[in-house]
């Protein structure tokens, strides 16, 4: 399913830290970053990349009739197990409408608030970050004028020695099917061959 | 939890398509041919038929067998918008330095060639072939000139690698502080702790009899169902001697089928055909380790059957898709001289290194036909020994197994590793040799297959790691009382006398937590 993310702006993350952040020397243990929509989205999914961020929340701004307010979608959601290690730390992740505890509609902006409490990292992030809408299921597709225009051609034709269009089409089918079913059939198993019509003559390796 | 990535119809689809075409496959197909004469069978019920049938003759305990076989080699699921290098490794420092190695192996490899005036690889002329085939069985007592030729990279180099980790997004700094870790590798990988590993492996506690130290003569169960999983949950309480060989195949599931007879005699067509650079290597290898060793430099002629036929088995290139490792390639012309391919060398992309043949040794006193052999080193190769020797942040990795192995030591014994450390022999610098080796050629053999018996039954090598923290804790007396690497490594030199399954309890079940 290919569906094709939308358009948003993703502001730069700010750090919320007690203090003056200039001259504070601890880091920061929590960022919060804004995504801010063209225009209202029922969101599917929020696809990421992330680098060090141990836990993340969810908030979205909705628009309902005229007025607009905040809500928690997903709070807390857990992307490294153990904030200490580096397990999780660079993975892919998305998260589904069906995750969230308020359903994503009408969306104008994303708040993503990043937490990572361990000491041991010096920067944490999400990167790659991608929000795609809900698919329409009853999305009518034009069907274009001219297509429903076509009559099948009926004048006879001249064969001049040429074998019979349906005889010759019908062995095509046939030839066909079977195609299908040996590309149906194709098995993961490899023939082994290492070599090049039987040369092997390996100089020196190459660098990529 | 699960999401939409971890579906398992994807799993099913993938692990279908690679069982099409097998050996197995085409039995089965025939299996149910065959069985339509009989009279059990009836039209109306046909396919539930058949498929009783086949539960109650085995076959359907043959297909589990292989399927479960299939998802231990599976590559681990990733996100369907990660890159196919990052379900290799994730972490990208990481995969940085595993390539840098790689280059450094490569030009290694490639200033041994150019200095030594030998290519790569070469057509062996007939009359070559000939000898080659004549004295297959008996490559032992050749004698050739191997002074020219030296190890690619010995394990030491490769610690140098990895102690060279680090993560830019990590504050390391060089003092010993609070939270600084007091060993070699500085990267912060998940490594369980004793209360942890106690957990995991509950089969190997006091209150569970084990192999190696309660025996019995009574034949298991497990053999006369020919069950793979129920072979591996065995195993974890290690296997009898006289049924171990027949208990890893069905474990690992590697049967001597035509098929796979057929596979070694191709392999070995193959060797006769072109001589390869890296043959050298696995030759000054066996020389050097295996055929110096005690207990076996009798089976030098089956380290060479078995290692050169792996170094032309392109199947192997298969674990490359879970490996953060990346074969090395290299460009031929095609006959006219027109086009430039594009080919792995070795044609299994695995580059030998010294004591690579020690993996193999210990096998030779479970399996006397070659190709058998062959098949279990096979099977293990891709499925664990392929971690020792490459960087990854896998929990069986070599980085991980490192890294468990100093915490263990500094959380239970840290004394001992204080010491150590101050008088400059870090522990690592010694255990290093053991893990890389997964304490071939350390331990007498009876104890090392006790050993092997549980990385197959765990289907994990982190109890490797756990035993060489367990073989200082049982020396740390000795260990207290040294004043340098050079003794330290003296009190630590000799481990034939040591027995695994005893260490091992004692650490995991009577250390203080």
């Amino acid at each position: 399913m290919s569906v094709e993310p939308v358009s948003c702006t993703i502001k730069t993350p700010v750090a919320l830290q007690i203090g003056d952040t200039v001259s504070d020397l601890s880091r920061p243990g929590v960022y919060i970053t804004d995504i801010t929509l063209a225009e209202p989205v029922n969101i599917q999914e929020i696809s990421f990349k992330n680098y060090y961020t141990a836990y993340l929340t969810v908030r979205v701004q909705q628009r309902e009739d005229g007025s607009v307010k905040w809500v928690t979608c997903l709070r807390n959601h857990c992307l490294m197990a153990n904030p200490h290690a580096e397990a999780g730390s660079h993975d892919y992740f998305s998260i589904y409408r069906q995750q969230m505890s308020a359903k994503p509609d009408n969306v104008m902006t994303v708040r993503l608030i990043l937490r990572q409490p361990s000491s041991e990292w010096l920067n944490f992030n999400i990167e790659e970050i991608n929000i795609y809408p809900c698919v329409k299921e009853d999305t009518e597709w034009d069907v274009p004028a001219w297509l429903s225009t076509l009559t099948p051609v009926e004048t006879s034709l001249d064969l001049n020695g040429l074998p019979d269009p349906e005889t010759v089409s019908s062995s095509i089918q046939q030839m066909w099917a079977l195609t299908e079913i040996m590309q149906a059939s194709q098995n993961a198993a490899s023939i082994g061959r290492f070599d090049v019509d039987g040369s092997y003559d390996v100089k020196l390796l190459s660098f990529t | 939890m699960m999401d939409e990535g971890s579906d398992p119809s994807v799993t099913i689809a993938q692990v279908v398509q690679r069982l099409k075409g097998t050996h197995l496959h085409s039995q089965l197909e025939k299996q149910a041919k065959e069985c339509l004469h009989r009279p059990e069978i009836k039209l109306e019920s046909l396919k539930d038929d058949v498929r009783r049938w086949l539960k109650a003759s085995g076959w359907e305990r043959k297909l589990q067998n292989a399927v479960y076989r299939e998802l231990h080699i599976l590559p681990p699921h990733g996100h369907p918008r990660a890159p196919p290098e990052h379900t290799k490794e994730p972490l990208a420092y990481m995969r940085k330095a595993q390539a840098g190695w790689e280059k450094r192996i490569m030009k290694s490899l490639n200033s041994m060639c150019t200095e030594l005036g030998i290519p790569l690889s070469r057509k062996r002329p007939v009359p070559e072939q000939k000898e080659l085939t004549k004295k297959w069985n008996e490559m032992g007592t050749d004698e050739p000139d191997l002074s020219k030729f030296r190890p690619v990279y010995a394990p030491k180099d490769f610690l140098e690698v990895l102690i060279g980790l680090r993560n830019p997004n990590n504050d390391r700094s060089e003092e010993v502080t609070v939270r600084s870790h007091w060993g070699l590798i500085q990267v912060s990988l998940n490594v369980c702790d004793v209360s942890q590993l106690r957990e995991t492996y509950p089969e190997l506690s006091f209150t569970y009899g084990q192999l190696g130290i309660d025996d019995h003569t009574h034949v298991p169960p497990v053999v006369s169902a020919q069950d793979s999983a129920a072979a591996q949950q065995y195993s974890r309480q290690g296997c009898p001697t006289g049924l171990r060989a027949q208990l890893w195949t069905l474990i690992l599931n590697s049967y001597s089928d035509p098929e796979d007879l057929t596979h070694y005699e191709q392999l070995k067509a193959r060797v006769i055909q072109h001589d390869l650079l890296v043959d050298n290597l696995i030759y000054k290898d066996v020389k050097l380790t295996a055929s110096n060793d005690d207990y076996y430099f009798v089976f030098e002629d089956y380290l060479y059957q078995v290692l050169l036929c792996f170094s032309r088995d392109t199947s192997v290139l298969e674990h490359f898709n879970y490996d953060s490792a990346t074969p090395p390639k290299s460009s031929i012309h095609s006959k006219s001289g027109s086009e430039q391919f594009s080919v792995v060398y070795p044609p299994n992309g695995v580059i030998p290194f010294h004591g690579f043949s020690m993996y193999v040794a210990p096998l030779c006193f479970l399996y006397n036909e070659p190709s058998k052999l062959y098949s279990v080193f096979k099977e293990m190769y891709i499925r664990y020994f392929f971690r020792l020797h490459s960087i990854s942040s896998h929990p069986s990795g070599l980085v991980s197994l490192c890294l468990r192995f100093e915490r263990l030591l500094q959380t239970h014994l840290p004394q001992l590793f204080y010491h150590l450390r101050e008088i400059g022999a870090q522990p690592l610098r010694i255990a290093f040799k053991w893990i890389v080796r997964a304490f071939s050629g350390y331990l007498s053999t009876d104890q090392l297959l006790l050993l092997w018996d549980r990385i197959l039954g765990y289907d994990s090598l982190e109890i490797v790691a756990v035993l060489a923290a367990a073989v200082f804790a049982f020396r740390a007396e000795n260990l207290m009382e040294v004043t340098s690497l050079a003794s330290a490594e003296a009190v630590l030199a000799d481990l034939s006398t040591l027995k695994v399954m005893p260490l091992l309890q004692i650490f995991l079940f009577a250390t203080a937590v």
